[in-house]
């Protein structure tokens, strides 16, 4: 059994935090590399030109590089070996949302109820998906999503006989709706199978994994390069202005599911991937062992 | 009065002018200078009652740019944080409202109704597109920014900002031209 005290579960989240705002990750920046050698659109160029700066100048400068810091969620694998102790796991992680927010000139983006619409000036609650793992290890991974590309994110329940040119089809038709609004180039998340909700959480989880690799089963990842593809021929382009990138990636996830159903849900990314996952230590070197960027365990 | 800059981009100063508005056309390029004020869904909330009752906005937004955005916060020693737009379709709702009452900007990213792009004919209206995930580029060309109403609504208080040379491109003219419509036909494949 091994104990990680609250204290250093809030640190780490507090970190991530910033990171995840001030810092897009190089798989990232890479895309965008990848994407200006293929743009046509010289107003597309400049956008991804504009981007890759904008990134730049918010690691050096430790401004988010978008103002819209999100709704952090919070992928939890906690190990069957672990004991956490100090205090409440969900409480250590909002501690460290506040603390985060706050202490790093993010911005408060989330009310209180979705009625009143009352700031709760910290960013709290953040959403946590918790995941019993075997092991003595902790990993939290962070996003902090944003909203406009969140408010694209749609859920449909196929049927067997709408088969898998369905399925290419409800992700391009996610991918045409969102358009210019979810600030493109995007990524698409897509949970298929299990249950409804079980869908919607495959779609968020599958935005963590390293855009541009490939999906370790080969049939889901010639899927993913060909809806990219025709993604990629919508002529959307960068924010909209016409062009040849509007998808950077197709993340897809698939679990097993019921002989009447094929659930797929799509959650929108945009560009400004605000992703940071990693693991805390016991207090005194609480990120000593961040897992590599972009994987995951 | 609209010049256009020997690099082809047009410099963009309000107040705007109806002759300034129908100068500007779906994907032109320009840099504004001069005053914004930022507004998004909370503000725009509270101006509704106060349109449908005839009372007088906390801004005047006669010949204004409306740029919806709601930044972060400055670090010490900053103008503002990171300052990039919103998706304009939630603010669908107001704008042929503020459009009728004289406003001649919006600053947002994604599109809009069809009943805003009416509203931008029937009034000469301009809606600009900024680079949406590009705030903290966007903070360098704030140069001063201060709360001038609601300041309860946090980031989303009205603000008016001056800019210098603010990038930001036309996506709906006052003609009916619309830059995403006419992107996409041009790269789709």
């Amino acid at each position: 059994m091994r104990e990680i005290h609250v204290s250093a579960i809030t640190d780490a989240v507090k970190k991530l935090c910033m990171e995840a705002n001030y810092e897009l990750e190089p798989d990232m920046l890479r895309a965008f590399d990848r994407a200006l050698q293929t743009e046509r659109s010289p107003a597309g160029r400049q956008v991804l030109q504009l981007l890759k700066e904008n990134a730049e100048l918010a690691r050096t400068r430790k401004i988010p590089y978008c103002q819209d810091t999100g709704f952090v969620v919070c992928f939890v694998e906690l190990g069957q070996d672990v004991y956490v102790v100090g205090g409440l796991l969900e409480e250590a992680i909002n501690e460290g949302v506040r603390q985060g927010y706050t202490e790093g000139y993010l911005r408060a983006s989330i009310v209180r109820s979705p009625f009143d619409r009352k700031n709760t000036g910290d960013n709290t609650p953040a959403v946590v998906h918790l995941e019993l793992v075997p092991g003595p290890q902790l990993k939290i991974m962070v996003m902090a999503k944003g909203g406009g590309c969140e408010n694209r994110s749609k859920y449909k329940m196929l049927t067997p006989a709408d088969g898998l040119e369905g399925v290419k089809e409800w992700i391009l038709e996610c991918i045409r709706t969102a358009g210019p609004d979810a600030c493109p180039p995007l990524i698409a998340g897509v949970g298929v199978g299990g249950t409804f909700e079980k869908a919607a959480l495959l779609s968020k989880k599958a935005l963590f994994r390293e855009l541009g690799s490939s999906n370790p089963d080969p049939a889901v990842d010639a899927i993913e390069k060909e809806v990219l593809d025709r993604a990629n021929r919508l002529g959307i382009g960068p924010q909209g202005y016409g062009g040849d990138t509007t998808a950077l990636g197709i993340h897809i996830l698939t679990y097993p599911c019921h002989i009447t159903s094929l659930p797929v849900a799509v959650t929108i990314e945009c560009h400004a991937h605000r992703a940071a996952p990693g693991a805390p230590r016991p207090p005194r070197h609480p990120l000593a062992d961040l897992a590599p960027h972009g994987t995951l365990a | 009065m609209i010049k256009t800059a020997p690099d082809g981009i047009k410099e963009v100063v309000p107040p705007l002018s109806d002759a300034d508005v129908e100068a500007l056309r779906a994907g032109d390029r320009v840099r504004i200078s001069g005053i914004l004020y930022t507004g998004r869904d909370a503000a725009h909330a509270r101006f509704l009652p106060l349109m449908d009752e005839e009372q007088p906005l906390p801004i005047d937004v006669r010949g204004q740019i409306l740029y919806y955005t709601g930044p972060s916060p400055a670090r010490p020693g900053m103008v503002i944080g990171s300052v990039g737009p919103t998706t304009g379709s939630r603010m669908d709702k107001y704008a042929p409202k503020l459009l009728a009452l004289g406003l001649k900007g919006m600053m947002g990213k994604g599109s809009r109704s069809r009943e805003v792009r009416e509203a931008l004919k029937r009034h000469k209206g301009v809606y600009f597109g900024a680079v949406g995930g590009a705030g903290a580029i966007l903070s360098q060309f704030v140069k001063k920014a201060e709360v001038i109403a609601y300041e309860d609504l946090g980031t989303e208080a009205i603000r008016r900002l001056e800019v210098e040379n603010f990038p930001a491109i036309v996506v709906n003219d006052c003609h009916g031209g619309d830059l995403y419509e006419e992107g996409m036909r041009q790269y789709a494949r």
